[in-house]
């Protein structure tokens, strides 16, 4: 796997920082202080969140005067439109619960 | 809009011990697709129109437009699958075995349109993801 879209899976595996993302990509720019303050978690690991999201090219940073804005790139999760993966996980899942489905129609 | 992306195919296989015919109830009747699959108003006839329907997020209506294209009971099922502007078809085969079931799916012709899948859309597929976390612990 190429190491643009690692990043892109790693950064969009942890829910607070997923909870991050779709934020920034539905509200819009967003300050740390403002992305503190909804999520009831400390500064410092927002900080650390976005870093990772930064990365991965899924955020994009701005500063002005002593606060740092930050806004989603959504184009960043184009790897993961990738059909083969997305669809991929999302099938196999699906086959797992069709053969679940399959034994509980023994009973 | 130009659209010269390559048409590609995903396939999927897996043995289950279980016959071909009771793989195929659970592929065709509504409340056991829906069981596995997504809410839908199926119908196992050839050319009727249908939906597959998924929670909606932000960005995506959660909609699949599909018609069925082949029914050979108790062996193949295809169906159109339309959804964010992107259409492919989803081919079902099954082969009895011995001890059961071969179960194909193969997606094919999928066509991503660029405005489509790059727009505010985008960020709907993020509803996907959470299928993708496994995948992403096993890159550790």
């Amino acid at each position: 796997m190429q190491a643009a879209t690692e990043n892109v899976f790693k950064a969009l595996s942890d829910p607070t920082r997923r909870a991050i993302f779709e934020r920034l990509a539905r509200d819009g720019e967003q300050t740390v202080h403002a992305l503190t303050d909804h999520s009831g978690v400390s500064q410092p690991a927002i900080s650390k969140h976005l870093s990772v999201l930064k990365h991965a090219k899924l955020v994009r940073d701005r500063r002005e005067g002593r606060e740092t804005h930050y806004r989603a790139q959504p184009q960043a999760l184009a790897p993961l439109i990738d059909w083969m993966s997305v669809y991929g996980a999302f099938w196999r899942d699906r086959f797992d619960r069709l053969e679940n489905l399959l034994k509980r129609m023994d009973k | 809009m130009t659209n010269t992306a390559p048409t590609r195919s995903l396939v999927i296989e897996r043995e289950v011990p279980h016959r071909p015919e009771k793989v195929w109830r659970a592929l065709t009747q509504g409340a056991l697709i829906e069981e596995w699959l997504m809410k839908n108003d199926f119908q196992p006839v050839v050319g009727h129109r249908f939906n597959f329907r998924s929670t909606p997020v932000p960005g995506w209506d959660g909609v699949i437009n599909c018609e069925v294209l082949v029914l050979e009971p108790n062996s193949r099922l295809s169906y159109s699958w339309g959804t964010m502007g992107t259409e492919s078809v989803v081919a079902w085969t099954l082969t009895p075995t011995k001890d059961g079931t071969h179960v194909r799916m193969e997606q094919t012709g999928f066509r991503s349109e660029q405005d489509a899948a790059y727009k505010g859309a985008t960020y709907g597929w993020t509803k996907f993801i959470g299928n993708l976390e496994r995948v992403a612990g096993g890159l550790d």
